[in-house]
C-alpha cells in the first residue's frame, strides 16, 4: 500500500529578499541573454508517508517553516500574481537527496517514532516562477544551464497554468540475476566489441588474456559447479581491477625510448619503479643512514605516512577527479574531495583525524566565447561547479581548505583537472597496535559502513580510464553527501581508538569490488554475501551492487569477537553497519547472492594476470625561438596587465568561500596581512593546541613550461613547491643527524593519451616521451633535495572527444608537498612588515623568459625555459633556513608567475607599504623584472640585521632597496625609473582581475 | 575448500569493562585516559592502554578541585568542538565533548555541568536551513521519561547555568526560540538566514560590545576581532516591536563595526547584512548567549591574519587571541559564583 502523495511548499513572505530568485534572473540575463523578469524561488517537499491533514500542517509549520521568513502552502503550487512561467527542478531516481533525508529525519523526531529508513518518504525539489512567458526551449535551457544538470535532475517547465509535478520513483527493473558472458572461442573483433559495449575499457591483449584464462580453467570450474564462461560480475571485477585507474598499467609498462635528435635509445622498465619507487628507496637509505627514520609507509595503502614524533603520524594523500568533474562539475568535485578524505581516514587501521584540505584546479578560459562541442560544458560553468563542490565538500566536513591554486589554459576546456589533497594525523598506536599496519586473519568479518548502495557511479574506475566523448554514461555520476561521511568519520575515529576495527579501507573507484578485492589480498581470500548489502532502492543486479561507487562507504575488517560492540557503537552514532561476509585464506574471491555463485575468481589471476604493456616513446626537441620585442615597453603597464591577468590575478572570491580556519589551527592562510589580501606561498597548520609543531603545505604546478621542455617543467614544479615551503620557514630534510624534519610529497601526473596509434593518436610517442622526461626530472629532484615521495597517482587519458575534435590537456604534473615546521610561531609570511626594512633578492636571475607570463602578454612562447640548478638551489635553501634560525628575515616571498616585479607588488598588498628598488647592472631590465628563473625569493630584513644578513648570504643576496611608508612602488635601473605605480592601484588591478569578476564580489545584494 | 564462518567465541573474555561513560576522560596532565565520542587532541593522543575503572577513579579522586565543567555537544555534522574544548581548557575549565545522542539517550546529563555549549559546523548539512533539524530534534525528541532536551535546557538555565552557541550553535539557539526569548515561551522571534551577499564567507571582522549588555560572557570587553565563517548569519527580526525590545534591553550584545569601531551595515565589515548590524544575542537573563563569529578560532595570536606584522611592530605582544577573553570571563564568573555560594557572607550579586 502506498501512501497518497502530499506537497508542502515554502514561500518567502512578502517583503523578504529573494536572493536566489534574483541571482537566477541575473545569471539568465548575463550568461544566456534571457529576460526572465522577476524570479520567485520556492521550496517543495513531496511527502509519501501516511499523515493526517493536521500532522502534515503541523510538520510543515513547526519543522520546515521559518516563522519569520516563510509562508506555507499545502497541496498546491502557490505563486505571486505576475508570474507566467515555471521551472520545477527535481532529482532523478536514485540521486542522493540529502535535504529530503534531513526532512525525513525531522519528521521522525516530530512524530517521535522511528521512520523506516529503507524507503525515501520525503523528496525535496525547487520550484521557480518567472515573470516573463518564455518558450519551453528557453526555460529548459535556463534549467539545464543554471539550475541543475540533466544527468542528475529532472526538469519540468512551461506556462504557469499547467504545472507538472515530478517525484522520482526509483527501483523496479532488474532482478537478482547473474548472467554468463560468452567469451571462450570469441574472435578478436568480437572481444573488442564486447569490451567497448560493456565499458570494460580493456584492450585486445587483455581481453585475450581473460579468454585464455577461462579456457584454461574450464575443467576446474566445471568440477566446482561453475559455468565455463565468466559471469557478468567476474568480468566486471576483472575490468575494474585491471583498469588503468587501479593498476597503473602505463606507469608499469616497458617503454622503448628514443631521442630522435641524438639517436640515443634506452628502455624504461616501469616508470613507477625506475623513477619513483627506486628513487624514494635511495632517499630513504640516505635518511636512515643519517638517523632519520621517519618514513613509515610509502606507495602502499591508501595514503603515505611519516612520523611527526614518537606519538603521531602524518598521513598525506592527493588525488584527481577529472572525468566526473567534466560531466558534472559540482558532483565530480565534491565526490573528489570526500573521496580523497577517505584515503587518509582509511590508512592502516583507520580513523586518522583530518587536519586540512588543499586543491589545485586546472580549467579552460572561463571567458571563452566560442562554440562548445557536443556535451562539452562551458569552462566558466565547470569552474563555478567545481568551486561549489569544493566549498561544500570541505566546509560541511569541517576540514579547512588551507590553500590551493587555479591554473587556466585553453587545453583544459575539455577535461578540467581537479586535484584534491588531504592531510591527517593519526596516533602511532591504536589500542596497542601499530596504527599504520593492515592485518586481517581468515574468519574476520567484512563490515560495510556508511552510505547505501545505488546505481550511482557504476563504472567510475573503468570510465576514468578512457577518454570522454559525447556519449559518456550518466551512471558514472555520483553525488557526495558530506554529512553521511562526517558521521562515518566520527564513528571511525572512536571505533579505532577502542580497538574494534582491525583495518579499514575506503570504497572509492570500483566500490566493494575494489575495496574487498584489495583487503582480501591480505588474508588471501574472501566470501561476500551480496544479498546483505543495504540498497538505496531495489532493482540492482548483483554485479551492480558489487561495483557500484555509491559514496561515503568504508569496508572494515572486524574480529568476530568484537562485532557486537562495534555494531552497538554504530547504532549509537547512527552509522549504518552491515556484516556482508568474511575473509578466507583459500586464494579465491567468492561472491554470492543468496547462496548462488556470482563470482569465483582466482586472486592470483585477478591481481597479477594483467598482461604488461609495451609502449614506444620518441623525443624530439620542439623548435622554439626567443621573440624580438619592441624596445620601448612600458613596464608599469606590463606589471599592471600581469597583475590583472588570468593566471596571476587575485582568487579572493574563491578563497573566501572556503573555510580555511575551522579547527582553529591555521597559522598561514592563503591571504594574510591587515588587508587580508596578501597572497602567501605555503600554508602552515599546527597539529594541536598543546604544542607549536606544525606542517607547511605547498603545491608546484607549471604546465606552460612543458610546451618547451617537459623535463624542466617537471623539475621546476618540484622546485616551486620546495621553495614555497622554504619561503614560509620550512627546512630541507636530513640536514643534520636525526633532525626528524619530515617531508612527504605526492606526485600526480595528468597527461593526455600517450599510447601511440597511427590513426587515433599519431603524436602518442612524443607525448609518452614527455612523460618519461617528466619522470626523469622527478627522480633527479628527489635525489638532489633528499625529499621522498610517499604516495601519488596518475591519470592517463585526459582527452575530450566530440564532433570529430579532440581536446587534450597539456602534460601536467602536480607536486604536493608537506614538511614539518618545528615552531609555527617562527614561520614567515610574504608581506612587507615595516617601513625602512631592506629588500633583497635571494638567488640568481637568468635570461629565462621562455614560457613566462610576460611573453604571454605579447602572445609569445619564447625558447629559454627556466632550469633548476639543484645544487645551487639546495645551498640557498639551507642558507635561508639558517637565517630564519637567527631571526634575520622579516618577510619572504617566492618568485614565480610574473617574476620579480609581480612578487614585489604582491608583497606590498598586506598593509599598503611601498618600496624603492634599484635593479643591479647586468641583465636587461625586462629580464630582471619578469624572468621566471626558479629558486629565488624577495626577502626583507630589519635595518639592524643588515650586516649579519649580508655576511650570511654573501653573493647569494642582491640588495634591491627598501620598504617605504608612502605606498609607491618605484623600480629604477641605472638611476632611471622603469616602474612607478601606486601600490593601492596595483592591488586594485589585481583584486579586480577576471577571476573575482567571474565569481563575483560578495557585496550585499540590493532588494528589488 | 570453502570455509564456514565462525561465531564470536563466547569463551574469550570480553574486553576489559572500563565502565565506559561514553565521553572522554582526561587526566590532570591533559592526556586522554578514555576517549570519548571525540577527543580533543589529534596529534598527541595518549598511547597508553585504556585505564581500568579503579585507576581512573583514583585519578578523579586526586583531581577533585571543583573545576568549572563545560559540556560540548557534537555529532551530526557539528565540527568546531575541538577548538571549543581547547578554549575552555586554556582558561582552566574542564571540557567534555559528548555526542548529542549520549545526552538524548540519557547517558549524560547536562545538569552535571555548568556551561552547555553548541559549537559551529553544519548540523545535518544545513538542510532545511541552518540549525533547523537539530533544533527540531531538541524540541520534539522525547527520552524515556517523556522529556525533551529543550525541557532540560530551560531547567538548566532556570537554575542559573549558562548556554553558549557559536555559529551553527547560535543558529540552533535562535531556531529553538531560546534567543532572544523576550516572551519567555521559547517561541522564535528572530531568525538567521542567508547572508545578504548570497554566499558563504570566511573573513575576519571587528565587533563592538554593546555597553548595555549584561551577560557575564562579555564583561569588561569593548571590542573583539574574530573570524566569521558562515553562509546563513543574517539576523532578521520579525517586527518593529521585537526590534525595539531587543535594543531597549541591550540583548543585541555584539555589533559588526568598521575600521574605526563604529557600527556599520557596509560590506564587508558587516559581512551578512544583519538587522541592527547584530553579530550576537543574549536572552533576557544574559545566561544564554550566541554569536555568529568564532571566538574559539582566535585562541592564539597566530590565528590572526596580521599576526606577523603586529608581532614585529609590538615585540612584547601577548600570544593570546581575543577569543580567549570570552571563555575566561564565563569560567571566572562561574568560579566566583561557586565561591560565593560556598561563603554565604559574600554578596550573591554580581554586577557586570
Amino acid at each position: 500500500m502506498e501512501s497518497p502523495q502530499r506537497t508542502i511548499q515554502l514561500l518567502l513572505k512578502p517583503g523578504q529578499h529573494d536572493g536566489e530568485g534574483q541571482r537566477v534572473a541575473e545569471a539568465a540575463h548575463r550568461h544566456l541573454g534571457l529576460h526572465t523578469g522577476r524570479v520567485q524561488s520556492t521550496a517543495l517537499y513531496t511527502v509519501r508517508y501516511p499523515l493526517t491533514d493536521q500532522q502534515l500542517r503541523d510538520f510543515a509549520t513547526h519543522c520546515l517553516q521559518d516563522p519569520v521568513l516563510h509562508e506555507v502552502a499545502l497541496d498546491e503550487f502557490r505563486h505571486g500574481a505576475p508570474y507566467q512561467s515555471y521551472i520545477l527542478v527535481a532529482k532523478l531516481p536514485g540521486v542522493t537527496d540529502d535535504e529530503g533525508i534531513s526532512a525525513q529525519n525531522a519528521l521522525g523526531d516530530f512524530l517521535n517514532e522511528p521512520l523506516d529508513t529503507h524507503t525515501q518518504h520525503i523528496f525535496s525539489k525547487r520550484l521557480y516562477f518567472l515573470e516573463e512567458a518564455l518558450p519551453e526551449s528557453s526555460l529548459r535551457q535556463l534549467a539545464q544551464e543554471l539550475l541543475g544538470n540533466k544527468l542528475i535532475n529532472r526538469f519540468e517547465v512551461g506556462p504557469i497554468a499547467q504545472i507538472r509535478d515530478y517525484t522520482p520513483r526509483p527501483g523496479g527493473g532488474a532482478e537478482s540475476v547473474t548472467e554468463t558472458v560468452g567469451l571462450v572461442g570469441l574472435s578478436d573483433e568480437a572481444l573488442l566489441k564486447l569490451s567497448k559495449d560493456n565499458l570494460y575499457a580493456l584492450n585486445l591483449e587483455e581481453m585475450r588474456a581473460v579468454r585464455d584464462h577461462y579456457t584454461s580453467i574450464r575443467e576446474e570450474r566445471q568440477a566446482a559447479g561453475l559455468p565455463q564462461d565468466p559471469t557478468d560480475c567476474e568480468l566486471e571485477i576483472i575490468a575494474q581491477t585491471w583498469s588503468e585507474h587501479c593498476k597503473h598499467k602505463e606507469f608499469s609498462a616497458l617503454i622503448k625510448y628514443k631521442d630522435a635528435d641524438t639517436g640515443e635509445e634506452f628502455e624504461v622498465d616501469s616508470l613507477f619503479k625506475t623513477y619513483i619507487k627506486d628513487a624514494t628507496a635511495e632517499v630513504d637509505r640516505q635518511l636512515r643512514a643519517n638517523g632519520n627514520d621517519w618514513l613509515i609507509k610509502v606507495f602502499s595503502d591508501n595514503a603515505g605516512a611519516v612520523r611527526i614524533n614518537p606519538e603521531s603520524l602524518f598521513v598525506w594523500k592527493v588525488e584527481t577527479h577529472n572525468s566526473p568533474s567534466a560531466i558534472d562539475p559540482y558532483g565530480g568535485a565534491i565526490t573528489g574531495i570526500l573521496g580523497n578524505n577517505r584515503d587518509p581516514l582509511a590508512t592502516g587501521i583507520g580513523g586518522a583525524r583530518l587536519l586540512f584540505n588543499t586543491n589545485v584546479l586546472c580549467f579552460g578560459n572561463p571567458e571563452f566565447n566560442g562554440t562548445l562541442l557536443s556535451n562539452q560544458l562551458h569552462p566558466r560553468r565547470i569552474f563555478e561547479g567545481v568551486r561549489k563542490g569544493i566549498e561544500d565538500g570541505g566546509n560541511k566536513s569541517g576540514v579547512p581548505t588551507v590553500n590551493g591554486s587555479i591554473v587556466f589554459d585553453d587545453r583544459y576546456a575539455g577535461k578540467p583537472l581537479v586535484y584534491c589533497g588531504t592531510g591527517a594525523v593519526m596516533p602511532m598506536q591504536l589500542a596497542g597496535l601499530d596504527s599504520w599496519e593492515k592485518n586481517i586473519d581468515p574468519q574476520d568479518r567484512i563490515i560495510m559502513a556508511g552510505g547505501r548502495v545505488g546505481k550511482d557511479g557504476i563504472h567510475g574506475a573503468t570510465f576514468s580510464s578512457i577518454e570522454l566523448d559525447e556519449t559518456s554514461p550518466a551512471t558514472a555520476v555520483q553525488i557526495g553527501s558530506p554529512i553521511t561521511q562526517k558521521l562515518a568519520m566520527d564513528f571511525l575515529i572512536l571505533a579505532t581508538r577502542r580497538g574494534l576495527i582491525k583495518c579499514s579501507t575506503d570504497n572509492g573507484a570500483g566500490g566493494l569490488s575494489s575495496s574487498i578485492g584489495e583487503l582480501a589480498t591480505i588474508s588471501c581470500g574472501a566470501v561476500v554475501e551480496l544479498e546483505k548489502v543495504p540498497l538505496k532502492y531495489p532493482g540492482l543486479r548483483p554485479w551492480e551492487i558489487f561495483v557500484s561507487e555509491s559514496q561515503e562507504r568504508f569496508s572494515l575488517a572486524v574480529e568476530p569477537a568484537k562485532l557486537d560492540e562495534l555494531l552497538a557503537l554504530g547504532r549509537e552514532m547512527e552509522v549504518e553497519l552491515t556484516d556482508i561476509g568474511y575473509f578466507t585464506s583459500d586464494g579465491y574471491l567468492d561472491v554470492r547472492f543468496a547462496g548462488e555463485p556470482v563470482a569465483h575468481l582466482d586472486m592470483h589471476f585477478l591481481h597479477d594476470g594483467v598482461p604488461r604493456k609495451v609502449l614506444e616513446a620518441e623525443w624530439s626537441k620542439p623548435t622554439a625561438q626567443e621573440p624580438a620585442l619592441a624596445a620601448a615597453t612600458d613596464y608599469t603597464d606590463a606589471l599592471t596587465r600581469l597583475l590583472g591577468s588570468l593566471n596571476i590575478c587575485s582568487r579572493e572570491s574563491v578563497i573566501r568561500q572556503y573555510d580555511h580556519e575551522v579547527k582553529g589551527r591555521t597559522i598561514i592562510k592563503p591571504l594574510m596581512g591587515a588587508t587580508g589580501q596578501a597572497p602567501q606561498d605555503a600554508a602552515v597548520v599546527r597539529f594541536n593546541f598543546e604544542s607549536w609543531e606544525g606542517v607547511a603545505v605547498s603545491n608546484g604546478i607549471l604546465p606552460r613550461f612543458g610546451d618547451l621542455d617537459a623535463y624542466h617543467m617537471s623539475a621546476g614544479a618540484f622546485d616551486e613547491a620546495v621553495r614555497q615551503i622554504v619561503a614560509v620557514g620550512g627546512k630541507l630534510p636530513n640536514l643534520t643527524y636525526g633532525d626528524g624534519n619530515f617531508w612527504s610529497v605526492n606526485d600526480n601526473f595528468c597527461v593526455p593519451d600517450s599510447v601511440y596509434d597511427p590513426v587515433g593518436n599519431p603524436d602518442g610517442k612524443q607525448k609518452l616521451a614527455k612523460l618519461v622526461r617528466m619522470c626523469q626530472a622527478l627522480r633527479d629532484a628527489t635525489a638532489a633535495y633528499c625529499i621522498p615521495l610517499t604516495s601519488g597517482k596518475d591519470s592517463m587519458k585526459n582527452d575530450f572527444k566530440a564532433d570529430g575534435v579532440k581536446i587534450s590537456v597539456p602534460p601536467t604534473v602536480l607536486y604536493s608537498m608537506t614538511a614539518k615546521v618545528e615552531d609555527v610561531r617562527r614561520t614567515i609570511t610574504s608581506d612587507f612588515k615595516q617601513a625602512d626594512d631592506v629588500v633583497y633578492l635571494l638567488g640568481e636571475t637568468y635570461d629565462e623568459l621562455g614560457g613566462s607570463e610576460f611573453y604571454q602578454l605579447f602572445g609569445e612562447l619564447g625558447a629559454n625555459v627556466p632550469q633548476v640548478r639543484f645544487e645551487q638551489a639546495k645551498a640557498l635553501y639551507q642558507l635561508v633556513g639558517e637565517a630564519n634560525d637567527q631571526n634575520l628575515i622579516q618577510s619572504c616571498h617566492d618568485l614565480s608567475d610574473g617574476g620579480l616585479a609581480v612578487a614585489l607588488a604582491e608583497a606590498t598588498f598586506g598593509y599598503g607599504f611601498g618600496a624603492e628598488v634599484e635593479l643591479p647592472e647586468g641583465l636587461p631590465v625586462h629580464v630582471q623584472l619578469f624572468s621566471e628563473s626558479h629558486s629565488r625569493f624577495v626577502a626583507t630584513v630589519a635595518p639592524e640585521d643588515v650586516v649579519a644578513f649580508e655576511q650570511h648570504f654573501g653573493g647569494r643576496a642582491t640588495l634591491l632597496g627598501r620598504v617605504t611608508q608612502d605606498g609607491q612602488l618605484t623600480v629604477r635601473y641605472g638611476g632611471q625609473p622603469v616602474i612607478s605605480a601606486s601600490t593601492a592601484a596595483l592591488r586594485h588591478e589585481w583584486t579586480n582581475g577576471p577571476v573575482n569578476r567571474i565569481i563575483g564580489f560578495g557585496h550585499h545584494e540590493a532588494a528589488h | 575448500m570453502e570455509q564456514t564462518p565462525q561465531l564470536p567465541d563466547q569463551h574469550t573474555p570480553p574486553r576489559p569493562q572500563h565502565d565506559d561513560p561514553g565521553h572522554e576522560i582526561v587526566n590532570r596532565e591533559g592526556q586522554i585516559v578514555l576517549p570519548g565520542f571525540k577527543s580533543v587532541d589529534p596529534g598527541h593522543e595518549s598511547t597508553e592502554p585504556l585505564k581500568s575503572k579503579t585507576e581512573q577513579s583514583e585519578k578523579q579522586a586526586t583531581n577533585n578541585e571543583k573545576r568549572v565543567r563545560a559540556l560540548i555537544l557534537t555529532g551530526f555534522g557539528i565540527n568546531c568542538e575541538e577548538e571549543f574544548a581547547a578554549a575552555y581548557r586554556l582558561v582552566g575549565a574542564e571540557a567534555t565533548i559528548v555526542h548529542l545522542n549520549q545526552v538524548l539517550h540519557g547517558h549524560v546529563s547536562i545538569h552535571d555541568y555548568d556551561i552547555l555549549n553548541f559549537p559551529g559546523g553544519f548540523s545535518f548539512g544545513d538542510d532545511l536551513g541552518s540549525g533547523v533539524v537539530l533544533a527540531n530534534k531538541l524540541r520534539y525528541r522525547r527520552n524515556a521519561e517523556g522529556r525533551t532536551l529543550l525541557d532540560d535546557i530551560r531547567e538548566f538555565v532556570a537554575r542559573g547555568k549558562f548556554v553558549l552557541g557559536i555559529c551553527n550553535g547560535f543558529q540552533v539557539l535562535v531556531k529553538l526560540g531560546l534567543l532572544p526569548d523576550l516572551s519567555g515561551t521559547v517561541t522564535p522571534e528572530v531568525t538567521l538566514t542567508h547572508n545578504a551577499s548570497g554566499r558563504y564567507e570566511d573573513r575576519w571582522v571587528k565587533l563592538t560590545v554593546n555597553p548595555r549588555a549584561t551577560t557575564p560572557f562579555l564583561k569588561g570587553l569593548t571590542t573583539l576581532e574574530v573570524p566569521v565563517r558562515h553562509g546563513e548569519g543574517r539576523l532578521i527580526i520579525q517586527d518593529e516591536a521585537t526590534r525595539a525590545a531587543i535594543e531597549a534591553r541591550g540583548l543585541n550584545c555584539l555589533t559588526y563595526a568598521d575600521f574605526d569601531g563604529a557600527p556599520t551595515d557596509v560590506y564587508p565589515f558587516n559581512p551578512n547584512g544583519a538587522d541592527l548590524n547584530c553579530a550576537g544575542l543574549t536572552d533576557t537573563t544574559g545566561r544564554v548567549f550566541g554569536l555568529m563569529p568564532h571566538p574559539e578560532a582566535f585562541l592564539s595570536l597566530y590565528n590572526h591574519p596580521d599576526w606577523a606584522r603586529r608581532k614585529r611592530a609590538t615585540p612584547g605582544l601577548s600570544e593570546e587571541g581575543d577569543g580567549v577573553w570570552l571563555f575566561r570571563n564565563i569560567v571566572e564568573h562561574v568560579q566566583a559564583q561557586a565561591t560565593a555560594a560556598a561563603a554565604p557572607s559574600v554578596s550573591h550579586e554580581f554586577s557586570s
